[in-house]
């Protein structure tokens, strides 16, 4: 049997001496979709960038396809997972072909320069969060939401089959937000994708994703199947503020008292 | 992205200005000297330009175009390095311990060699304690790099105003002529040039991760480049190519600056290309800027840090301004 996408063992994540999460215990295989869900602060983004083996775990381990996430080339983990960081700064000049194509670069010998096959595999992601048309722009010329989704593409384009996204909705307009959302469900149905994301909204996680991770920013972790999970009592205690539950049909909407 | 033929192009017309500025230094000067003659003396045929040509203008404009091209890359460096389109190979206070030790050398009257020598030392010097300090506690940030290489370069600049106010009267010029960059004094061509060639071979396979790092440094480790390996080698590199510059003509302003952004402005942030094409023109505006500080008011000769200056401010508002919003 293959290893699974990503596995925690007995993880433990430490935000400036403080543990956030301990320990964790956590298996995603192909097509799974988990939301993580929690306070500002709780150490969602952290612990997020420790899956994704960008921050050394302060005891346990993660395991990206069978391997000890620390152990791997930086080369190698970049072909098993991608991540979608929450802040992006751009310095310098570039336009949104080239920042796209960024992500073929694990795919990419040292001296191999981005091929016309890159470029279509760089193109069609731009399509998939619809910014056809839109190459050769600069990217300091785009909007926030376009911003995002370019960043969206460029994970598109490195073609890795887990992706961790950390509040992939910020900036997008609800129209986008679904768009997104259905683009990342649609790679786990139909290419097998692992998906694990941080999101603010508790209706959406429990529509888009199978199970969720609730993170209380004290150590404490729950995990469990969205229905299970996402109720008006366990997300009023995460949230520290009361919440009402609205069934319509399968889907669950949750509304501040 | 340049696609690769077209860097190419880019690189070989690069090359030819780079050819045409050796052609100018060697002809032009108090002593003119025919393209025929030129083209004589370096075939090795008998003329009365040999000497002219072969010992003195040859050798200094090789060294000139080293150093322009060694401060261009390492300008170009410290700007992915920092993430900082401000940043130059001062900014990290490197020319500043260079600045110190060639001070000292010269108040106490050391030769050239000495001279060169105690640049060196304080160079490295600079480079250690900003490592060291920036390093401390393993953050290693942009921030923080910035910020110690800046007070360090401000403690250096101290230190050298303070020796040329108790300096005697009969040093001073030279002093000045140093700090202000100055190819006159420079011993030996060849250091810079072997500098320069070693740099460029070892930056260049690392171009394409260079261009994630300008990105963002969590970007970049997550697209699979070793992030941290990668500063740590483009920090020293880019010290000791700063450093082997200044050691040789003194502290050249401007080039490391204005010549990567000349070359952004008109090819793209691709550091695949950016790099040598910033060696190539960062070299030939030295070559050049050099050939007028010494015709210019012939036989006195100008700083040529004063020239680079005069020549890229110009070109590079120029530049600015028709790039399209």
């Amino acid at each position: 049997m293959n290893p699974a996408l990503l596995e925690t063992r007995q993880l433990a994540v430490d935000i400036g001496g403080r543990r956030v999460v301990n320990p964790l215990n956590l298996i995603l295989n192909k097509g799974e979709r988990l939301a993580i869900l929690g306070r500002n602060g709780a150490g969602k983004s952290t612990l997020l960038s420790t899956l994704a083996g960008l921050r050394e775990p302060a005891a346990g381990c993660v395991l990206l396809g069978g391997e000890d996430s620390q152990l791997i080339a930086p080369r190698v983990a970049a072909t098993r997972r991608a991540w979608l960081g929450q802040f992006q700064s751009d310095p310098f000049g570039s336009s949104v072909l080239e920042t796209a194509l960024t992500g073929r670069h694990p795919h990419l010998g040292r001296w191999d320069w981005e091929s016309t096959g890159d470029a279509e595999i760089a193109r069609s992601a731009l399509k998939a969060v619809g910014l056809e048309g839109m190459e050769q722009r600069q990217i300091h010329t785009l909007s926030g939401g376009e911003r995002q989704r370019l960043s969206i593409a460029t994970l598109l384009t490195q073609a890795a089959p887990l992706y961790l996204l950390d509040e992939p909705l910020s900036h997008l307009d609800l129209n986008h937000q679904i768009a997104v959302l259905e683009l990342f469900a649609g790679a786990a149905r139909d290419c097998g994708a692992g998906v694990v994301m941080v999101l603010h909204d508790p209706a959406l996680a429990h529509r888009f994703c199978d199970r969720a991770l609730l993170i209380h920013g004290d150590g404490r972790t729950e995990i469990g199947t969205v229905d299970a999970i996402l109720t008006a009592k366990n997300l009023s205690e995460l949230y520290g503020y009361p919440l009402r539950q609205i069934e319509d049909g399968s889907r669950r909407c949750f509304i501040p008292e | 992205m340049p696609s690769r033929r077209r860097a190419f192009l880019i690189l070989a017309s690069l090359c030819l200005l780079a050819l045409a500025s050796f052609g100018l230094a060697l002809m032009v000067g108090s002593f003119k000297v025919a393209p025929a003659d030129v083209l004589a003396a370096l075939l090795g045929q008998e003329g009365s330009a040999n000497d002219v040509v072969l010992q003195l203008r040859l050798p200094r404009a090789i060294a000139g175009f080293a150093c322009g091209g060694l401060l261009a890359l390492a300008g170009a460096l410290m700007q992915v390095l920092l993430r900082n389109p401000l940043a130059d190979p001062y900014v990290l206070g490197i020319s500043g311990g260079a600045g110190v030790g060639a001070m000292f050398a010269m108040m106490i009257g050391l030769p050239t060699l000495g001279i060169d020598g105690l640049a060196f030392v304080g160079a490295l010097g600079a480079m250690i304690l900003v490592f060291g300090l920036a390093h401390g506690d393993g953050s290693w940030t942009q921030t923080r790099l910035l910020l110690t290489g800046v007070i360090v370069a401000a403690g250096c600049g101290a230190l050298v105003a303070l020796m040329l106010s108790i300096a005697p009267e009969t040093k001073l010029r030279g002093m000045l002529f140093w700090l202000m960059g100055d190819l006159g004094q420079s011993a030996q061509w060849w250091p810079p040039l072997i500098c320069l060639g070693v740099a460029l071979v070892l930056a260049m396979p690392f171009a394409r991760e260079l261009n994630l790092l300008a990105r963002g440094m969590m970007q970049a480790q997550a697209l699979g480049v070793a992030v941290n390996r990668l500063r740590y080698a483009i920090f020293f590199l880019a010290s000791l190519a700063t450093a082997s510059s200044v050691t040789t003509a003194g502290s050249i302003g401007f080039v490391g600056l204005i010549v990567p952004h000349l070359v952004r402005l008109a090819t793209g942030n691709d550091q695949r290309l950016l790099l040598p094409a910033s060696v190539l023109a960062g070299g030939s505006l030295l070559v050049l800027a050099d050939t007028l500080a010494r015709t210019l008011i012939a036989p006195q000769q100008l700083p040529v840090g004063v020239l680079t200056a005069l020549i890229g401010v110009p070109v590079f508002l120029f530049l600015l301004s028709r790039q399209p919003k």
